[in-house]
């Protein structure tokens, strides 16, 4: 401990703070951090020293354990992050036509929305469907609409992110099928799939089968993805839902990483492989919010907890496996319908956050999102915050700017613990399934939501245009709307397929996922694959599986 | 919000009982949970249904709990379609349950819901005590 500094320290506080107070009082009696951090005044060395903190330690060197700095030794001045807008509505036309749009304007990676019916294993066609094709991502039903998605888009060099969990099995074949027709081999196809089905019970909710089989399915994928897609981000472990569910910072970490213990032990066992075969391919996905320093902290503390984890836990050997790779988006529920043009100022700093916590791809929210999907001036802004931030602001020239900062070494150290204290929590009820099964994580997330609105309601927490500067009428944005027609279109295609295509061969397949969904000794990929291959529909082999393992009704509590 | 516990009971004498129901195939559940919390603890007797309701889900439980209002949550961009139905179900069996319509509701879906009957329309923002007032003044009419 610097004598010397502790006692200028007392002395400042008594003769210099004290005297200042007297004058010019602080706003609060408090001022406190989205996680409830109690934030002092100032920052010294004393602090971290008090908390055992030591370069060598804790930051290590960037690209080297543990992490904490970037997992890359020179970030930004070599590799910017891949500006990656989540995009996706309509019809596979719609879609095509936007991601043509997006990458015209100067996207480097695409990011593909589907829709409800995708997402749960139905077709379009089916009743329970019915309003929904379109609506909050492309209507996927079978490998033709894939192919129309990705019309004059080279897929060997472009990356490809998939938002889709219960029937990424189903559609990442569709991808790979596609990309083959095109004399693109699977071997060199780039992308991510987020298979995170973990997520979906506890936040989501776009899950189809019970947790046991829902594992099953996931894991396979990532078994197959580490033997024949070396390229491919078999998953993306995301903490952003619960964020968005209303999770605090230390909670979305120790929720994301005890996701991924769980995923882990499961390819582990399963595909009898070494962790270093998959776990260079494990991707994960947080949200950023406006509260810059915290959530920079967070990003800091996720990465050097996960090499932790990795290293100490399931004795990785391959610095890769240790790297905590990730997407941001900026946290949707920060949006206001209110003066929407504030959210660019908003996004702006959250998409800061991630870079200043050393993201590798980043979607920025549009500013007109708290009221519909982005129209295409509105996405355009959104790249060009990002552009801003890349070309213009310098903040990228050096590695980890932050690295040092009393406060944010401080606060990094601090989300880390509180996060590891529940992660204990989730290891001493047995691990995330367990935990889940139990609704923990579920209550935990909906108490915070629900103490955060009530500090809005009170106006603890400021929101400008809502409980602070608000403005009597909320504007009348042009919002984006899905042309009503969208259905019909991709039902009648689905149709078209359903009479060209040899029914025997589809019996057959569908047969085949049937068989291997009951062995628990083989990957259900291949077949899968297959079935979708010979034209089986989305719903179709959904289907099969829903009558193999059942559907799953989550016990709904407030 | 105690004051609204006492007001709610003064009105009849009883505990007002409300649905709360997700809508459709959305998924985002955080505002009706929190909706839900915040009825509950202004003295309401909240019978939430959770995610991936049908409009005959949402019209069946109505009936069978005997509620008061209904509060429907969407954030898919469905909510003319499904919203419709639930108010034609109601129509039919010659109820006339309240439907209080929250999420992300472009301003003039809004008007659209309002046209079809939908008692109030609860867009990004509004605080919890705005909605437990609706909640309030529904259950009056």
């Amino acid at each position: 401990m610097d004598e010397r500094l502790v006692q200028r320290m007392v002395e400042w506080e008594r003769e210099v703070v004290e005297q200042f107070l007297k004058k010019f009082p602080e706003r609060k009696r408090e001022f406190l951090t989205e996680e409830g951090v109690v934030v002092r005044r100032l920052y010294t060395p004393t602090d971290l020293e008090s908390r055992g903190w030591d370069y060598v330690g804790s930051l290590g060197f960037p690209g080297s354990y543990p992490f904490t700095r970037g997992i890359y030794p020179t970030m930004y001045r070599g590799r910017p992050w891949t500006i990656r807008q989540y995009a996706g509505y309509g019809s596979a036309e719609d879609t095509n036509q936007r991601f043509k749009y997006l990458l015209s304007v100067g996207q480097t990676g695409l990011s593909m929305a589907f829709d409800l019916p995708t997402q749960l294993g139905l077709d379009p066609d089916n009743k329970l469907a019915w309003y929904e094709v379109g609506k909050v991502g492309v209507s996927m039903p079978s490998l033709l609409e894939m192919d129309i998605v990705f019309r004059e888009i080279p897929m060997d060099r472009i990356s490809t992110s998939m938002t889709i969990n219960a029937t990424a099995i189903e559609v990442l074949s569709m991808y790979v099928l596609v990309a083959e027709s095109r004399g693109v081999p699977r071997s060199v196809l780039d992308g991510t799939i987020q298979n995170d089905i973990l997520k979906e019970y506890i936040a989501r909710k776009n899950y189809i089968y019970p947790p046991e089989p829902s594992m099953r399915y996931s894991t396979d994928a990532i078994i197959f993805c580490a033997k024949e897609m070396p390229r491919w981000n078999s998953i993306s472990i995301s903490g952003y839902h619960f964020e968005e569910a209303g999770a605090t910072p230390a909670m979305e970490v120790a929720f994301t990483l005890a996701d991924a213990v769980e995923y882990v032990r499961w390819v582990v066992e399963r595909g009898k492989i070494s962790v270093d075969v998959f776990a260079p391919r494990l991707s994960f996905f947080f949200a950023s919010r406006t509260n810059l320093f915290e959530q920079v902290a967070k990003f800091r503390a996720a990465r050097r907890m996960w090499a932790k984890i990795m290293r100490d836990r399931f004795n990785a050997k391959d610095l890769r496996s240790m790297m905590l790779r990730f997407h941001t988006q900026t946290a949707g529920v920060m949006l206001t319908a209110q003066q929407p043009e504030v959210n660019i100022i908003r996004t702006t700093i959250q998409a800061l956050a991630a870079i200043l916590g050393g993201t590798q791809s980043l979607h920025v929210n549009s500013y007109d999102e708290a009221l519909s999907l982005p129209s295409e001036e509105a996405v355009k802004l959104s790249i060009r915050v990002q552009q801003v931030l890349l070309y213009e602001s310098g903040v990228v020239d050096t590695v980890d700017p932050l690295g040092g900062s009393y406060y944010v070494e401080w606060l990094t150290d601090e989300v880390e613990e509180r996060a590891w204290r529940i992660i204990d929590h989730i290891d001493r009820l047995g691990g995330m399934l367990r935990a889940i099964e139990l609704g923990y994580p579920q209550s935990e997330i909906a108490r915070a939501a629900y103490e955060y609105q009530v500090r809005v309601d009170r106006g603890e927490i400021p929101i400008i245009g809502v409980n602070m500067f608000a403005e009597p009428e909320v504007p009348k944005v042009k919002v984006l709307k899905v042309d009503p027609e969208v259905r019909r279109r991709v039902v009648d295609r689905l149709g078209k397929l359903r009479s060209d295509r040899d029914l025997l061969k589809v019996l057959n397949a569908l047969d085949g996922v049937r068989k291997a969904a009951e062995n628990l000794e083989v990957n259900i990929f291949p077949y899968v694959l297959e079935a979708i291959r010979c034209k089986a529909t989305l719903g179709e082999v959904s289907n099969v599986l829903r009558e193999v393992w059942g559907e799953w009704r989550a016990p709904e509590t407030v | 919000m105690s004051t609204y516990v006492t007001e709610v009971r003064q009105l009849s004498g009883r505990r007002f009982r409300v649905l709360i129901a997700k809508l459709g195939l959305d998924g985002h559940d955080r505002g009706a949970k929190v909706i839900a919390r915040a009825l509950r603890d202004a003295g309401f007797e909240v019978v939430y249904l959770g995610v991936h309701q049908t409009p005959d889900d949402v019209v069946r439980a109505a009936v069978e709990e005997d509620v008061s209002v209904i509060g429907i949550s969407i954030l898919s961009g469905s909510h003319l379609e499904l919203v419709q139905d639930v108010v034609k179900l109601l129509r039919e069996r010659g109820l006339n349950i309240p439907v209080v319509v929250g999420g992300i509701i472009p301003p003039e879906d809004a008007d659209v819901l309002r046209g079809l009957g939908v008692y109030e329309v609860c867009g990004p923002g509004t605080l919890l005590r705005d909605v437990v007032e609706i909640f309030k003044r529904a259950v009056t009419v």
